[in-house]
């Protein structure tokens, strides 16, 4: 009986189990916290159509209820090597796990604001990521420093993506259409709050993404501003002062906002570097790399060692799960040959 | 400010040994503070610093006002070098925020452009015969008593608490642009949340004030007033500080640049006799003081030693807060003795 192990139970890591045990594969599924699906558990929403997180994680994580797989919660792999014919795995605690094939979906972790100092993360209270707004959407707890209804909330894109200081040059894919999301989810709690959202350009790729964007200008009045933030600073009232410059208009501008919301990217998770770092697949940022992105994006050229998801890039849930299904089929293309 | 992270960007500072470069315009601007900084290295903490009455001009204003060319620059800054290597020392210690950004600077481009440092090895030797090492450590006076400030503290006799209040004093704190703007890791706390002079203030007692034009220039800005049609720039950049920080009614002002000093300072006269204006609740406006003046006051030195009388706002509010004892009749004498004429009174702002 050939074995599959999975590290990481993100949408990637549960999409590809379930096609797997659906097509007879006994799949061991790693996940270093005691629950799975932790990165979706924090979003209210998601973008394009607004349909509730829990709802997908509901639905993915029905996907687990299956005889051929065994959810390992609260194990951290942090070893893999490759013994010729088969692989090895090694948990935190010492343990150690045999398997003909592994997936890596070790997925990612937002961009720690702090590295971004000029605009207070970890310094002034009202400046957030959207993280952390996400959570006050799903929990319907949109307040200010002082614990009042904003009345103005300013949103910042590439906060750690397409960043020459931070090291990060790539885009992270979702931030543009997530600050939308999120200003459109506030303005239907909140009518009267203003919004601005500053960036550089936005990047509306996806299917229904340019509608979204053109519903919250038009709809809700949602202001859009090109322009990076360049300090941010609490006032006496513990507002936050943004300093920028509106380049459409060619002028500095400054504004006082309750709250400042930093669009963080993603990165590599502490999981995925260490992976790829062990297994020689380290790609640029420390994410996987892949032998191709066009025709073999599962395969990392090493034998039985496969890779799906945000570990290998940013990427939206859509995606992720579309890239989690290709892997599933890699992996059972391989294990035909064995 | 309680969440701070400020702190956790630290440069490497030497612990003895250090080689002086003084400053052009610090001992006209703050005639006390040189002076008072070797008596804090030298007799309080004994350390061996080598004060140079060779020394020049690091060429940094007019370097930054683009009447010296930088060949120039290189060449002088090489020979500042050769004379501490002359000496024998291997640590410098620039007076100035200027200089020590123009020295940090300099040695960067030779680190990244090797060829400008043979360049300026030929000049230097051609022009006086002269060869220099560069520093293995560059450290502004400010890093050193940030260093030491512990040390320091243990000699205070003072620290800044409020005698009346039992409240610490606040404190806005400003560092020079060329300490850490150039080259952010060259600063402590590097330049967004500067740490060497808010490390000064929470080490002795005091509360660093945070305000959201914290960042924004002096109003010196070089060429914003050395070209006289750009004061109103100058003028305008200071103006916009000191309303940012009236809010949160700070008992002074603590700089590490000769420039911030000034102009913090001298503006607020300036403001005074053109709007009728001070940033303080009674008129007297806000004392603008060096690191130096700071930690001096609390390890007991006479303010008129300092130079405090030289400043336009003056101080002896501060000190009364404090509890530092001042003689009046003392203030306008001359170390030699001799009695000074004492300067007019502006007609707005208080003394």
């Amino acid at each position: 009986m050939k074995k599959v192990s999975i590290i990481g139970a993100g949408p990637a890591g549960i999409e590809a189990a379930s096609v797997l045990a659906k097509h007879g594969i006994s799949v061991m599924l790693f996940e270093k916290s005691s629950s799975p699906l932790n990165n979706i558990m924090d979003k209210a929403y998601l973008f394009p159509n607004f349909q509730s997180a829990m709802e997908i994680a509901d639905d993915l994580s029905g996907r687990l209820l299956n005889d051929k797989i065994t959810l390992v919660p609260d194990t951290e792999i942090v070893d893999v090597k490759w013994q010729g014919t088969d692989w090895k795995l090694f948990d935190a605690k010492g343990q150690t796990y045999v398997s003909d094939v592994v997936l890596i979906a070790t997925g990612y972790q937002v961009f720690d604001a702090k590295r971004k100092e000029e605009l207070g993360y970890g310094i002034y209270k009202g400046v957030i990521t959207s993280l952390e707004m996400e959570k006050m959407i799903k929990y319907n707890q949109i307040l200010n420093v002082s614990g009042d209804i904003p009345k103005r909330i300013a949103f910042l894109q590439c906060v750690g993506s397409r960043d020459e200081k931070s090291g990060n040059h790539y885009c992270s894919k979702v931030c543009c259409v997530t600050a939308v999301k999120q200003a459109i989810e506030i303005k239907k709690m909140i009518p009267t709050v203003d919004i601005s959202i500053f960036y550089m350009d936005l990047r509306m790729w996806g299917q229904g993404f340019e509608e979204m964007y053109r519903k919250a200008q038009e709809e809700y009045g949602i202001n859009f501003v090109r322009g990076r933030i360049s300090e941010a600073a609490a006032t006496f009232d513990s507002r936050v002062q943004l300093k920028s410059e509106d380049t459409l208009m060619g002028v500095p501008l400054k504004m006082t906002a309750d709250l400042l919301v930093l669009m963080v990217g993603m990165e590599p998770s502490a999981g995925t570097r260490n992976i790829a770092s062990r297994c020689e697949i380290c790609g640029d940022y420390g994410f996987v790399k892949t032998i191709s992105p066009h025709l073999y994006d599962s395969e990392t050229g090493k034998p039985g060692l496969f890779a799906a998801g945000t570990c290998k890039r940013p990427n939206c849930i859509e995606d992720t799960v579309n890239d989690a299904r290709s892997a599933a089929y890699a992996i059972m293309e391989y294990l035909n040959t064995l | 400010m309680a969440n701070r992270f400020w702190n956790e960007y630290q440069k490497k500072i030497a612990d003895n040994h250090f080689y002086y470069e003084r400053s052009c315009i610090r001992q006209t601007f703050f005639p006390g503070s040189e002076t008072a900084f070797l008596r804090m290295l030298k007799e309080e903490l004994g350390k061996d610093v080598f004060d140079d009455f060779r020394l020049h001009t690091c060429t940094g204003i007019g370097y930054h006002a683009d009447v010296v060319p930088l060949d120039t620059t290189m060449t002088v800054v090489g020979r500042i070098f050769s004379l501490m290597t002359e000496k024998g020392y291997e640590n410098f210690v620039p007076s100035c925020v200027t200089s020590f950004g123009i020295f940090t600077e300099m040695v960067h481009m030779w680190e990244e452009h090797p060829e400008l440092l043979d360049k300026t090895r030929e000049n230097l030797w051609k022009a006086c015969g002269r060869e220099f090492n560069i520093p293995k450590n560059i450290a502004h006076p400010s890093d050193l008593i940030y260093h030491f400030r512990f040390e320091l503290k243990k000699l205070m006799k003072y620290s800044l608490v409020n005698r009346f209040t039992g409240k610490p004093l606040r404190v806005v704190e400003h560092i020079g642009c060329h300490y850490a703007k150039i080259f952010p890791d060259k600063g402590v706390g590097k330049a967004e949340f500067p740490y060497v002079l808010a490390g000064m203030i929470e080490a002795w007692g005091g509360e660093v004030v945070d305000y959201p034009e914290r960042r924004h220039c002096c109003g010196f800005g070089f060429r914003q007033y050395i070209v006289q049609e750009n004061r109103g720039y100058s003028i305008s950049n200071t103006k916009k500080k000191l309303e940012s920080m009236e809010p949160y009614e700070p008992d002074f002002i603590v700089t590490n640049c000769p420039g911030c000093t000034l102009f913090l300072d001298r503006w607020q006269y300036t403001i005074a006799e053109m709007e009728n204006k001070t940033y303080d609740r009674e008129g007297y406006g806000i004392p603008v003081l060096t690191y130096e003046e700071m930690a001096g006051l609390l390890l007991g030195y006479n303010p008129w030693e300092l130079g405090l009388q030289i400043h336009q706002v003056q101080a002896e509010r501060l000190l009364d807060k404090i509890g530092i004892p001042y003689d009046l009749k003392q203030k306008y004498n001359a170390a030699s003795g001799k009695i000074l004429r004492a300067p007019e009174k502006p007609e707005n702002l208080l003394v």
